[in-house]
């Protein structure tokens, strides 16, 4: 769960889980977080939390609220962000869940709609001050502390006014997925967080990978490779890619009856992986792909 | 009259860098120009027999209510293709029989799947979408989503909360607000556009276009647009080189050339007694 931790002057004050849909910060006594400063307003600044999301809003304070250095009237809250009210600051931590969780977490599921509301056997007295909203994880029991609690949900339903999620029932308990989930989830371990995504196994990538023309009307020229695909020749005569890829650079003939040729020899159906000082021959050029420092 | 001159397609469908199991499904059938995705969730493997249970049994009574019936006929109660009413009803059925599998089997109990049905017939394109798969179009090198997710993060888009900038940022991603199979009925979105030589349609799961940018789906269709099978398995490389968080499925289809229904005057005059 994310939560705000107030400092002043960097002396840690408090720590405050966002749990609630509206957490409100300001001067007064009645506020979820009170600073007793008469440089904050009375009613300052309220947040907002959807499930996992959280929302900053000024609320027409006197002295305005900054992030991360920035006045801002409404803003998204994002981890590690820091929110000044005069002297005070609260630092927004919401840190994505920790890897062992991660692909569980990940998983698709479903926020029920009224009609499930009609559809579950319990059914009470909707108030009109009361947003309980049935929030179901098709995964339920398999993610243990993931599941945001209805309190956050109902957030959904009355902070999106125009959204089709309306406030309904609580859903019967019944309805949660089989208590033999956990067990599936302990046995699916995730093959760790995804090797650093994109680029960052860039290892092979020494330089920009290029291509000069050696022969026809436009030999000399350079052919910087700085796109994840780049198309070559004539299309509807022959044409290759190159894809730039986390492991490097490959070629692949994509159309016509003629496959291109590398360092003499003609490529088949699969991509392939190009090394330093290669020699591509397509639609009768010549042409060199070579990795630029 | 068979569609396979005019629709090429082509699909792939990968686990992912992540995932134990691929809970995705799909079916492409070019002669009656049908192509179904669905990503299924739920414990153990309920997720795959939910997208199982969707793509088969659609294609398969789809198959055969085209032999009844031409799609491209208006159906008289509602006005609209009879395509649309077609799979509005096929729909329901897997909506049912998805159901009914989760509440006789505790295993099963909770599973669901996003469902994206293309149905092609005479110029036109029928599109029945739930939950957060998509169907993108490329027109003129141009990439344009079709489908609108049914997911919490579109609804905070609709509703001003979010840019779609921020909602790449947000922790509430993979929560859709429909699903087939979870509830007794479920609605389909569903929509009838113009086709046109030369488009290339594109239907994926999340597992795609949460991992590479709409700018890149449409840069790979455009290079590799003459090769449709090596554009899908190109899309599936470059969402496993971004991490490959999800379940990645993808199907594509090329409108070759015009397919106008078969009016002769016997049709005609045998549809007056449908």
């Amino acid at each position: 769960m994310a939560k705000l931790i107030l400092s002043l002057d960097g002396q840690l004050i408090k720590e405050f889980a966002l749990s609630k849909e509206r957490t409100t910060i300001g001067r007064k006594p009645h506020n979820d977080i009170q600073i007793d400063n008469l440089a904050v307003s009375g009613e300052h600044a309220i947040i907002m939390t959807i499930l996992n999301d959280s929302f900053l809003e000024d609320l027409g304070s006197t002295n305005g609220t900054l992030v991360n250095g920035l006045p801002v009237k409404k803003h998204f809250l994002q981890n590690n962000d820091t929110v000044e009210i005069g002297k005070y600051k609260l630092k927004y931590m919401n840190e994505a869940p920790a890897s062992m969780n991660r692909a569980e977490f990940e998983k698709t599921m479903v926020l029920r709609t009224p009609a499930a509301a009609a559809a579950s056997k319990q059914v009470r007295e909707p108030s009109d001050t009361q947003t309980d909203t049935g929030f179901q994880a098709t995964l339920g029991s398999s993610i243990p502390g993931t599941i945001p609690q209805p309190a956050a949900a109902a957030g959904a339903a009355t902070f999106a006014p125009t959204a089709s999620i309306p406030s309904k029932p609580a859903v019967s308990p019944a309805a949660s997925p089989p208590p033999a989930a956990p067990a599936a989830a302990a046995a699916s371990p995730p093959p760790g967080q995804p090797a650093a995504p994109a680029g960052a196994a860039a290892t092979a990538t020494r330089g920009v990978g290029t291509i000069q023309i050696l022969s026809g009307a436009n030999a000399g020229k350079e052919l910087p490779l700085t796109k994840p695909l780049t198309t070559l020749g004539k299309p509807g005569v022959q044409v290759a890619v190159i894809a730039k890829r986390p492991q490097g650079h490959f070629i692949t003939h994509v159309e016509g009856a003629v496959f291109p040729l590398v360092n003499g020899k003609t490529l088949d159906a699969q991509a392939h992986q190009l090394d330093d000082h290669d020699i591509i021959e397509l639609a009768g050029v010549k042409m060199e792909f070579f990795l630029k420092p | 009259m068979s569609l396979s001159s005019s629709l090429e397609m082509a699909r792939a469908t990968h686990t992912g860098m992540v995932r134990a199991h691929n809970e995705d499904s799909i079916a492409t059938d070019a002669e009656i120009g049908l192509a179904v995705l669905a990503d299924g969730m739920g414990g153990y493997n309920a997720g795959e027999v939910a997208s199982g249970i969707a793509t088969s049994l659609i294609s398969s009574e789809t198959r055969e209510a085209l032999v009844r019936h031409s799609p491209h006929e208006v159906d008289r109660v509602t006005g609209s293709p009879f395509a649309a009413k077609l799979l509005a009803d096929i729909i329901g059925k897997a909506n049912t029989s998805i159901f009914q599998s989760a509440s006789r089997q505790p295993q099963y109990a909770g599973m669901g799947t996003t469902l994206v049905v293309a149905l092609f017939c005479n110029n036109q394109l029928t599109i029945a979408h739930i939950g957060d798969s998509r169907c993108y179009r490329q027109r003129g090198g141009k990439l344009e989503q079709v489908t609108r997710d049914h997911s919490l993060l579109q609804e905070q888009i609709d509703s001003g909360l979010l840019t779609k900038e921020a909602a790449k940022r947000s922790q509430n991603k993979n929560l859709v607000t429909r699903a087939l199979g979870i509830e007794p009925a479920v609605e389909a979105e569903i929509h009838t556009y113009p086709a046109q030589q030369g488009d290339i349609y594109l239907i994926c799961s999340d597992g795609l276009n949460d991992m590479v940018a709409d700018e890149d789906i449409e840069m790979t269709l455009g290079a590799f647009g003459a090769n449709l099978q090596l554009a899908a398995e190109q899309l599936v490389q470059m969402a496993n080189d971004n991490g490959g968080r999800d379940n990645i499925s993808v199907v594509l289809i090329r409108v070759k050339k015009d397919f106008p229904a078969d009016e002769g005057v016997l049709a005609k005059f045998f549809s007056w007694f449908k």
